[in-house]
């Protein structure tokens, strides 16, 4: 609480994410979004800024959780310094040459489309004809033997499930644990961005110093006139979450839709997300302590080390350092609100992804607890009382273990501990909702109190829309301005060959009307916003009227 | 003729290659970059390119050495004709076979893979066979000249190309040049004139700043600024 008295602490802020893994339904459609906005051109058709991976699986690009291979992230050298794992500034320029640890197409999967001229243009014969499947790549055709998602839902799980690097740490361990039999297997998934990290090493990685992190929101970015494609960040992030554009050969990655988020509008992927499982907010974090804390030694510490550079914007001596650091009382105010610190620092539900390493990712995972409750009511017990939810979570089907080496670097503790909360929060709330008295000790033994299980249960199992995306404009006193005047009509990565080009705006490519159309912007955000948080759809009457009504 | 090729074609390679790298950067940022096909294809890149562009900045340095250090200054260091001349003949041709088998592979991969080979432009078409002919020439140049001491360039054709920095090209030193140096040497200024032009223009930026700059680089918006930046010229929306 009491701030050292000298010295000024320096504040920053970042947006973040909190995806609630409980209520992914692997529906891919953040992914289709995703990629309708931004990677849907020539030479990023295998490119998923965001994809959704079902674990136990070899994820996207197969296997990149295989550092020893891929050599992503960060290790620390002999003196406890941190240091690339794909070696130091010298290595890398002496490999600049080509990249040994370059992942080709065929990691991700070589992209196709189909001849379906073929089905029209095909001569007159005996035998029907077929659109043959031909490769973007090479323009031949191919055999079609791997794509984004083939092992989806555990499929091929029986033949290709040893090659998910986590199974086999796991089974390194105990050996029954993982199980591919049917009925005995277990999955979830697993929705992946760019990480947009505190100590991103693909920044670190890039010789040409054309990413960069923005100090207003910690988004980390490619700046295309200044990638000369060296394709040394591809290798850098642990996530393979860097991209080669292979026609333009520039690097490109997920942008946190900074055009959205700038004006105060949820991620694509947010935005789509089916289940609303997505939150977005504001986290401040004393960036001096990043380096320290992403060398602390024992990988299993890394969790708690992170917490420990985020701030708690309640705290008066945090907002004054923020306020002289120059964050805006907005940002201020929208940390204070921001649903990403509450599941991350306060119910210490979130969990980041592989903070092994160590480059301090910022968008962390609620683990799933869901197949218990189900579990246990089959064999014949309550499946929400709290007694038998506690002692069920260490034979959960998705093992703890499993879950540890994902997002604890394998140390079960904080799964546990996240777990135990979301169950005690199901027991409490079961309570509630059969007009019984809740049982205080549930909610104390897992360290929180009634109210605070209900506000954790407000954002989690309520999920309203501005509860779940609490995000500053950049320039919010601004923002009528941003919305109708200075924000162009098009994205401001519209450009030739740049990552918005394709879009044709709201009209479409035919109406050829663009430019004689006024610029006014179809729905302001606050339309928006207004429509998307209220609790009932407009009746047709209230649509047709909603143009007057706005006017008043 | 020889005033065109020597005393002309230089200045107007040294002015394209200045004035285009100046154009390019000003107008292509976007498309300057190394045009990397290696998601195409890794494990014959991972050989020949390493050899080729460690092959080229061998030749590069010898060619410095040679074509700009005086004679006078070499054998002040106590190396004389002969020995300079086993150094050029060995070291150079171990640099010069790396280079070419580092093309050669090159080459063969660019035209036998189909991805690599559809991603290649025209642009680079001209410019591979500019490049290959130029070092080609040069090995066949260098290697039909080792009989006794060689073909000592260092008396003729070193001096002209230090007379072209005092703007007063010593043009008669080239005469008696054996025809093979001579095509080398306009082929290798016409590639320098194409520098600018083609893919090659990835060689001005090697990033030796990474050595010293902080691993995390953080940039802020300009304050100044709200909403999007201006277009700038060359890089207008099409289509609109």
């Amino acid at each position: 609480m009491a701030r050292a008295g000298s010295g000024r602490r320096r504040v920053m802020a970042q947006i973040a994410m909190v995806m609630n893994l409980d209520k992914c339904i692997g529906c891919h459609t953040c992914s289709v979004t995703c990629k309708q906005a931004w990677t849907n051109r020539d030479g990023m058709e295998y490119v998923w800024f965001n994809n959704v991976e079902t674990r136990p699986g070899q994820g996207y690009p197969r296997r990149y959780e295989d550092q020893e291979k891929w050599r992503g992230g960060w290790e620390l050298n002999k003196r406890g310094a941190l240091k690339l794992k794909n070696g130091g500034r010298i290595k890398s320029l002496l490999e600049i040459f080509s990249n040994p640890e370059l992942p080709e197409i065929k990691d991700y999967y070589e992209p196709w489309t189909y001849e379906y001229r073929n089905l029209t243009d095909a001569p007159l014969g005996d035998d029907y004809p077929v659109a043959e499947p031909r490769s973007l790549i090479s323009g031949k055709p191919m055999k079609i033997e791997w794509s984004s998602n083939w092992d989806d839902n555990l499929g091929g799980a029986t033949e290709h499930g040893h090659l998910d690097p986590m199974v086999a740490k796991v089974r390194s361990q105990a050996a029954d644990k993982v199980k591919f039999a049917f009925e005995q297997t277990f999955m979830f998934y697993l929705p992946r961005i760019c990480e947009h990290c505190l100590n991103p090493s693909c920044v670190a990685s890039c010789p040409s110093g054309a990413m960069y992190k923005r100090e207003e929101d910690g988004i980390v970015l490619v700046d295309q006139d200044h990638c000369r494609g060296w394709r040394k960040c591809v290798t850098g992030c642990p996530y393979k979450k860097v991209y080669f554009n292979h026609r333009s050969g520039k690097a490109e990655k997920c942008t946190m839709c900074y055009p959205r988020v700038e004006v105060g509008l949820p991620t694509v992927c947010s935005e789509t997300c089916v289940g609303r499982l997505r939150y977005l907010g504001v986290i401040l974090y004393d960036p001096d302590q990043v380096t320290a804390a992403a060398s602390e030694p024992d990988d299993t510490k890394l969790y708690e080390a992170q917490l420990g550079v985020f701030l708690d914007p309640a705290d008066p001596g945090v907002r004054e350092d923020a306020e002289r650091s120059g964050i805006s009382y907005d940002w201020i105010e929208a940390a204070r609100r921001s649903p990403v610190h509450a599941l991350i620092s306060r119910y210490k539900v979130a969990l980041p992804l592989h903070p092994e390493y160590r480059t301090l990712p910022m968008v962390w995972y609620v683990p799933p607890l869901s197949p218990v409750v189900d579990a246990l009511n089959e064999t014949g017990h309550d499946g929400e009382d709290a007694s038998n939810l506690f002692g069920a979570i260490d034979t959960l089907r998705i093992p703890l273990e499993y879950l540890a080496e994902i997002f604890t670097a394998g140390d079960v503790g904080p799964v546990r501990a996240s777990l135990e909360k979301l169950a005690a929060m199901r027991a409490h709330m079961r309570a509630i909702n059969l007009g019984d008295a809740p049982d205080g000790s549930v909610a104390e033994s897992v360290g929180m109190t009634g109210p605070e299980i209900e506000e954790m249960y407000r954002l989690l199992a309520i999920a309203k829309y501005e509860e779940r995306y609490v995000i500053p404009t950049a320039a919010v006193a601004d923002a009528r301005r941003l919305e109708e005047s200075a924000v162009p009509d098009t994205c401001s990565l519209d450009h030739q060959d740049g990552p918005g080009m394709g879009g044709d705006g709201p009209f479409g490519q035919d109406s050829g009307g663009r430019k004689r159309l006024p610029l006014v912007t179809v729905e302001n955000f606050h339309v928006l916003r207004k429509r998307q948080t209220a609790d009932e759809q407009p009746s047709a009457a209230e649509k047709a009227n909603a143009a007057p009504e706005e006017d008043r | 003729m020889k005033t065109l090729l020597w005393g002309a074609l230089p200045y107007i390679a040294f002015v394209l290659l200045v004035a285009g790298t100046v154009w390019r950067y000003r107008y292509d940022k976007f498309g300057w970059t190394t045009r990397s096909s290696q998601v195409y294809e890794s494990k014959l890149l991972n050989i020949a390119s390493p050899m080729f562009h460690y092959g080229i900045l061998f030749v590069l340095v010898g060619h410095l050495v040679g074509l700009f250090l005086p004679m006078s200054w070499t054998e002040g260091f106590g190396v004389d004709e002969h020995t300079y001349h086993l150094f050029s003949l060995y070291g150079g041709t171990a640099a010069g076979v790396l280079l070419v088998l580092g093309i050669l592979l090159l080459l063969y991969r660019r035209r036998t893979n189909t991805p690599v080979f559809r991603a290649t432009t025209a642009n680079d078409k001209l410019m591979y066979l500019v490049l290959f002919a130029a070092i080609v020439l040069g090995m066949v140049a260098k290697l039909t000249h080792t009989s006794g001491d060689g073909y000592n360039y260092r008396e003729s054709i070193g001096p002209w190309a230090r007379s072209l920095f005092t703007l007063r090209p010593d043009i008669d030193r080239m005469t008696g040049v054996p025809l093979l140096y001579e095509i080398h040497a306009v082929v290798g200024m016409v590639l320098f004139a194409l520098i600018p032009f083609t893919r090659l223009v990835h060689m001005f930026s090697a990033p030796v700043q990474y050595l010293f700059r902080p691993y995390v680089v953080y940039r802020s918006k300009d304050p100044s600024r709200v909403g999007a930046r201006p277009e700038r010229r060359g890089w207008e929306r099409t289509g609109s």
